[in-house]
């Protein structure tokens, strides 16, 4: 039997008057690192704040690390970067670091650990209103990363990063999950895609896909992320009666 | 409830005003400076020993309210709070942590309001200088606990503006500062027993002029602790770790 860090069986989410996921279901297994893609709009934020417990009006299954989403003892055990930088502008990065260490109960030296993995040694005693938006973003994620958490839930950490930055934290991604970690990451960059174990493709609150970068080449005869990722979608545009080798994930669930 | 969350929640919160020298000169110099305007403005006409009491009630009660609900509302904006209730914090950790921080400076405001009032402006104080001191803080506190649950109810900074006119006026126009609260008609003196800032002044002035006993404004004291601690408890409430 296989681990599962998440599964989720016909997810459905309101936000507002709209049903926003329309019955997902998917598994992912520990220690997978996972790229979560997707047009603007289609979910992937509802998504990951159904995973970690934090969005209202949720109906199916959610297990995450044995345990339902949103559990108190799943508190300790989860990073959740969210998509606008959630940390202190008026504290220094250190201060920020340091509070949520003391909300963990990590030890200290973890502060430093973090601090520097997300290259913001030089930043350390900077305001974090005046950092520049990718650092403030990796003060973000910085914070996620105390206590090394068994599941982190990133979403869009790599926005508006140089590629280099983009690189060293997608190795970071690959260290951590190496190590044992399962990560979430969502994404709109699609030459990080091919840095995933898996890609699930969310399009209108259902998953299109949901294989490895190179099925999901193959799958559509293409050659790169962005041509697979436009295959896709345009062929979910066109509607089911599309022969487009759409079934293949076999998850997606009937309109 | 976890006391090193809670310590820390305030530790932080200090650390930010630390950062904020404006925020600080506000809180500690401006309820001393409004109470010497009231001062001047009425020298020589003994009003200032009638309604001078009130004010050591009124301003920190206001400015903790204000600077408290807005800070709060800020946290739930910013994405803060959706955080911190996503890790190991309790709501109570949270909100503690905040009226600790918010008190320990309503300790000090209320000390430079009190004394500036007595030792400057020459406000005469006929009973106990101490538990006047003990009305002004656990005022200032009701104003951050009060504040804290206002932002509860608040979705934008404009909002929280509105609850000033909305819940704070009505307290000080029945609070008994224009007219003792006796010679107001019934309906008016009984919806003004159940506002809590009615009993802050009602006990600022017994202290000030000496005409109850210790109980009468012990009693004071408790029901403003209530209503603090009603505050408290309601705005752990409303705070929801899932959102929609
Ligand atoms: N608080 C809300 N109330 C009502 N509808 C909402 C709310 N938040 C999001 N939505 C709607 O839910 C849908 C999915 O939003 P979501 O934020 O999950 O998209 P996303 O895939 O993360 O987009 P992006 O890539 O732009 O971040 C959108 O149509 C959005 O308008
Ligand atoms: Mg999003």
């Amino acid at each position: 039997m296989v681990n599962y860090a998440i599964q989720v069986d016909n997810l459905r989410v309101r936000r507002g008057r709209n049903e926003v996921l329309h019955g997902l279901g998917f598994e992912v297994p520990r220690g997978a690192l996972v790229g979560l893609l997707g047009p603007s709009g289609s979910g992937k934020t509802t998504l990951m704040r159904s995973i970690v417990g934090v969005q209202r009006e949720v109906s199916g299954k959610i297990t995450v690390l044995g345990h339902p989403a949103g559990s108190a003892k799943l508190r300790h055990r989860i990073g959740y970067v969210t998509q606008a930088p959630s940390v202190y502008l008026d504290l220094t990065v250190r201060e920020n670091i340091r509070y949520f260490a003391s909300i963990l109960g990590v030890v200290r030296g973890d502060v430093e650990r973090v601090i520097h993995a997300t290259g913001l040694d030089a930043q350390a005693d900077q305001l974090v209103g005046s950092l520049s938006g990718g650092q403030l973003s990796r003060a973000s994620l910085a914070a996620a990363l105390l206590g090394t958490p068994e599941l982190l839930v990133l979403d869009e950490p790599t926005v508006g990063l140089d590629p280099v930055l983009r690189f060293e934290l997608w190795n970071l991604f690959r260290e951590l999950s190496a190590a044992g970690t399962t990560l979430l990451v969502s994404s709109h960059v699609m030459d990080e895609a091919t840095r995933c174990d898996r890609l699930l493709l969310v399009h209108d609150g259902d998953i299109l896909a949901d294989e490895t970068p190179t099925g999901l080449l193959e799958r559509t005869a293409t050659t790169d992320a962005d041509d697979a990722f436009l295959a896709l979608i345009k062929a979910a545009d066109r509607g089911a009666a599309d022969t487009h080798p759409d079934a293949g994930t076999g998850r997606k669930e009937a309109p | 409830m976890n006391l090193r969350r809670t310590l820390a929640t305030a530790r932080r919160v200090l650390t930010q005003i630390h950062h904020d020298p404006r925020t600080i000169g506000l809180l500690l110099i401006v309820p001393s400076l409004l109470i010497g305007l009231m001062a001047w403005l009425f020298s020589d006409t003994g009003v200032f020993d009638l309604v001078g009491p009130a004010m050591i009630a009124l301003f920190p009660f206001i400015i903790m309210f204000l600077i408290t609900s807005i800070t709060t509302l800020r946290e739930r904006q910013g994405g803060t709070l959706e955080r911190l209730l996503a890790l190991p914090t309790g709501k109570l950790d949270f909100i503690l942590g905040y009226t600790l921080a918010f008190g320990l400076l309503a300790i000090v405001q209320s000390s430079i309001a009190v004394g500036f009032a007595v030792w400057v402006c020459g406000l005469e104080i006929e009973g106990s200088m101490w538990l006047l001191l003990a009305v002004a803080i656990a005022d200032a506190v009701l104003g951050t606990a009060l504040g804290l649950l206002a932002s509860a109810f608040a979705q934008t900074e404009f909002q929280v503006i509105q609850f000033m006119p909305a819940l704070v006026f009505p307290q000080i126009l029945l609070g008994g500062v224009f007219l003792a609260r006796e010679d107001m008609p019934d309906v008016l003196h009984a919806i003004s027993d159940w506002l809590p800032l009615s009993h802050a002044i009602d006990a600022l002035n017994a202290v000030a002029r000496d005409s109850e006993d210790a109980g009468y404004v012990g009693t004071k004291l408790l029901i403003i602790g209530a209503f603090i601690v009603g505050a408290i408890v309601l705005g752990s409430i409303t705070l929801r770790r899932r959102t929609p």
